[in-house]
C-alpha cells in the first residue's frame, strides 16, 4: 500500500490533483482511493487530501494515515500546519518553496533529519499556467522522486484527465509538469 | 434517440456521488426534482450537467426546498414517470413528511441519501443519523459501502421499487464524504447494459392515463387507514425480500457482482463478529483478516446491505453460532440502545443462540473509525467470548474524548 497526504489550501487543486493521480494509476490496473478533509472550509483554508494505492482492492476507509509521501503545495503551510504529523521513518516530503532545502529546514526544524525534496510549484504554475495552481507541477515532481511512471506516459495520461480544459491550458500544464520534474531537488 | 450515449471506460475513477449521478443518467430518469445540500449536491449537480450536455432526456426541476423536491417527485411519479432525487441530513429532515406520502401512495421513487449528521451542532460530515431518522418511513432502504455499490444499488433500487408487485419507493444510502467524496475504481456498465437491466418504465395507475382515471393522495380515517398500512407492511415483509433477491441475482448475471441482503465476510467459523453499515464494513473486513492472521482471533464482519425490510432471519442465521457480537451504530441513540443492537437482539431472541451482544456508538459527525479502534474492539469481543459473558456494560462509545461513557 502506497499512501500520500497532500497539504493544500482550499482552491489550490489538491482534490483535483489527488483524483487525477488516482485516475492515472488506475489505468495501470492498480486499485486507488482519493479523498479529502474539507468540511465546510472556505477558499484559502488549510486542508488535506489523500491517496491510497494498492495491488488489491482498498477496503480501508479510515482517515488516519501514516503517509509514505507528504506533498505540501502551499509554501506557508510548512509553518502553520503540522506537515510531519503521523510520519514514518521512511516518509518522504515534497515541499513547495522558494527556499533552498537548507534554508527550509532551518526555518522549520521539524523537517530536520527527514527526506525532504523541494520545488517551487507556485512559481512554476504562475510562469506556465498563469495562475498559482500548484497541483499538476507537484505530480511532475512526484514522478521524478518516486520513479512511478515514465514522465511521457504520465503527461499523456494527464492530457486525457485535463481534456475538458482549453488546449492552451492543457499545454501549459504539460510544461509545468515537466518543469517540476526537472527542477525538484 | 434524442439524447447522446456516453462512452465509459471499463473502470472509471469516480466518487460515490458521481457514480450515483451516472447511474441516474443510465437509468434514463424522467424527472429529477431536487434541492441541493452537502454532501449530496454533486449527485443532482452531475445529473443537471448531463441534462445540459444532452446526455439525458428527462426533466430537471429546481425547487425551493427539500419538501418541495420530494413533492415534485411524488407528483411526477403519480403522473407516471421514472423519478429520482438526492438529499442529506437537514434536507432529509425537511423532506421527511413527504417520504411518508410517497410510500403511503405506493409510488416508486429512488432517493439517494448521502448520510450526514443532524444538527445541532451543525456538521456536514458523515454519520447515519439521517438514515435512522427515516428508517420507519415505509421506504425500502439499501446501503452502499463504497462508490461501486452506490452505482450498482441505484439500478437495483429502480428495478425493485418499480416492480408492479412492489411499488414502494427505495432509498440508496452512502456515507457522506467517506463514500460520496472518495474516488475509487468503479466498474461500469455500458449505457445499453444498464438501461437493459433497469428496463423501460412501466406505469401503473398513472394520472396521465386519462382513459383510466385514478385518485392519488386520498384520505382514510379509522375505517381504512390501518388496512392500508398493514397491507403495505405485509408487502414489505413478504414480497419485497424475494424481489430484492431476484434483482440481486439478475444483477450478478449482468455484472458478476453479487449482493446479499446481509453481507457476511469471514463468518463461516467466526467466534467474534462486528455488525455495521457503510464504509465501516470494509474497514472492519480488513481488520478482521488481520486479526485472523496476526492474533489468531477468528473475527468476522456482517454488513447490512438492506436495512428495510430488515433481514431478520438472514441476520439471525449469520450470527446464531457466533460467540460474541458487537453492534455498531453510527447515530446518537437519544436515550435507548442503538438501532442495530435492538434489531439484532430481536433477531436472536426466542432462539437457541447463546450469542453475547454488546452495542457501540461510534463515528458521530464524521469522527474517524480507525483500524486501531477495531483491533481494540475485536480484542474486547474475544475477551467476552473467552469469559462466556459480556465483561463491559452493554452500551459503550468508540473514539469519543473525555471520561469513558458506558451504560446499560
Amino acid at each position: 500500500m502506497l499512501e500520500i497526504r497532500w497539504h493544500s489550501r482550499a482552491g489550490q487543486g489538491a482534490v483535483t490533483g489527488a483524483k487525477g493521480l488516482a485516475d492515472v494509476i488506475s489505468t495501470t490496473g492498480k486499485h486507488v482511493q482519493a479523498f479529502a478533509f474539507y468540511g465546510s472550509a472556505k477558499r484559502g483554508a488549510a486542508m488535506t487530501a489523500y491517496n491510497r494505492v494498492d495491488d488489491e482492492m482498498i477496503m480501508n476507509h479510515e482517515k488516519y494515515m501514516e503517509p509514505d509521501y507528504v506533498f505540501v503545495i502551499d509554501p506557508a503551510l510548512v509553518y502553520t500546519s503540522d506537515v510531519t504529523i503521523n510520519h514514518k521513518d521512511t516518509t518522504k516530503y515534497i515541499i513547495t518553496t522558494h527556499l533552498s532545502k537548507e534554508e527550509l529546514i532551518k526555518a522549520q526544524p521539524k523537517l530536520e533529519g527527514k527526506e525532504v525534496y523541494t520545488v517551487d510549484c507556485i512559481k512554476i504554475a504562475q510562469e506556465t499556467i498563469g495562475r498559482p495552481i500548484p497541483n499538476t507541477p507537484m505530480l511532475g515532481a512526484f514522478m521524478k522522486i518516486s520513479g512511478m511512471y515514465d514522465i511521457e506516459f504520465f503527461k499523456e495520461s494527464m492530457q486525457r484527465i485535463l481534456k475538458k480544459l482549453p488546449q492552451k491550458i492543457i499545454d501549459a500544464n504539460m510544461v509545468a509538469i515537466q518543469r517540476a520534474y526537472d527542477e525538484v531537488k | 434517440m434524442a439524447f447522446d450515449k456516453m462512452e465509459l471506460r471499463e473502470v472509471e475513477v469516480w466518487d460515490g456521488n458521481f457514480a450515483a449521478a451516472q447511474a441516474l443518467r443510465q437509468a434514463q430518469v424522467d424527472v429529477v426534482s431536487a434541492y441541493p445540500i452537502t454532501p449530496s449536491t454533486p449527485i443532482v449537480e452531475g445529473y443537471a450537467k448531463f441534462k445540459s450536455d444532452n446526455y439525458v432526456e428527462g426533466e430537471f426541476v429546481m425547487v425551493e426546498s427539500e419538501h418541495a423536491a420530494m413533492s415534485g417527485c411524488i407528483g411526477a411519479a403519480a403522473a407516471g414517470g421514472r423519478v429520482a432525487t438526492a438529499t442529506s441530513s437537514q434536507g432529509l429532515a425537511l423532506m421527511s413528511e413527504t417520504l411518508y406520502q410517497a410510500s403511503g401512495m405506493r409510488l416508486p421513487i429512488v432517493l439517494n441519501i448521502v448520510n450526514r449528521a443532524l444538527a445541532a451542532p451543525l456538521n456536514v460530515n458523515g454519520d447515519h443519523s439521517d438514515m435512522y431518522m427515516v428508517r420507519d418511513s415505509g421506504w425500502i432502504q439499501f446501503d452502499a459501502f463504497c462508490p461501486q455499490e452506490a452505482y450498482d444499488l441505484n439500478f437495483i433500487a429502480f428495478k425493485v421499487s418499480e416492480d408492479h408487485d412492489v411499488r414502494i419507493p427505495a432509498i440508496v444510502n452512502q456515507d457522506g464524504f467517506m463514500t460520496s467524496h472518495t474516488a475509487q475504481g468503479v466498474k461500469t456498465l455500458t449505457d445499453d447494459e444498464a438501461y437493459g437491466f433497469v428496463g423501460e418504465y412501466k406505469p401503473m395507475n398513472d394520472m396521465l392515463d386519462f382513459d383510466h382515471p385514478v385518485t392519488h393522495g386520498v384520505q382514510t380515517e379509522e375505517d381504512w387507514h390501518f388496512e392500508h398500512k398493514a397491507r403495505q407492511h405485509n408487502d414489505m415483509m413478504t414480497i419485497v425480500p424475494g424481489k430484492i433477491d431476484e434483482a440481486f441475482a439478475e444483477f450478478e448475471k449482468l455484472s458478476g457482482r453479487k449482493y446479499n441482503q446481509v453481507e457476511c465476510y469471514d463468518m463461516e467459523d467466526a467466534d467474534v463478529a462486528v455488525v455495521c453499515m457503510g464504509t465501516s464494513v470494509e474497514t472492519a473486513r480488513e481488520v478482521a483478516r488481520e486479526m485472523r492472521e496476526q492474533k489468531g482471533i477468528k473475527a468476522g464482519v456482517v454488513g447490512l446491505r438492506v436495512i428495510r425490510p430488515f433481514p431478520f432471519k438472514a441476520i439471525g442465521d449469520a450470527l446464531k453460532d457466533v460467540k460474541a457480537v458487537a453492534a455498531l451504530d453510527r447515530s446518537a441513540p437519544g436515550g435507548a440502545a442503538g438501532m442495530l443492537f435492538n434489531e439484532i437482539a430481536g433477531s436472536l431472541f426466542n432462539t437457541d443462540s447463546k450469542m453475547l451482544l454488546s452495542g457501540y456508538i461510534y463515528g458521530l459527525g464524521g469522527r474517524d473509525l480507525t483500524k486501531k479502534h477495531l483491533v481494540d474492539l475485536y480484542t474486547e469481543l474475544q475477551a467476552n467470548a473467552d469469559a462466556g459473558k459480556v465483561l463491559t456494560q452493554q452500551q459503550q462509545f468508540i473514539g469519543v474524548r473525555g471520561p469513558k461513557l458506558a451504560y446499560l
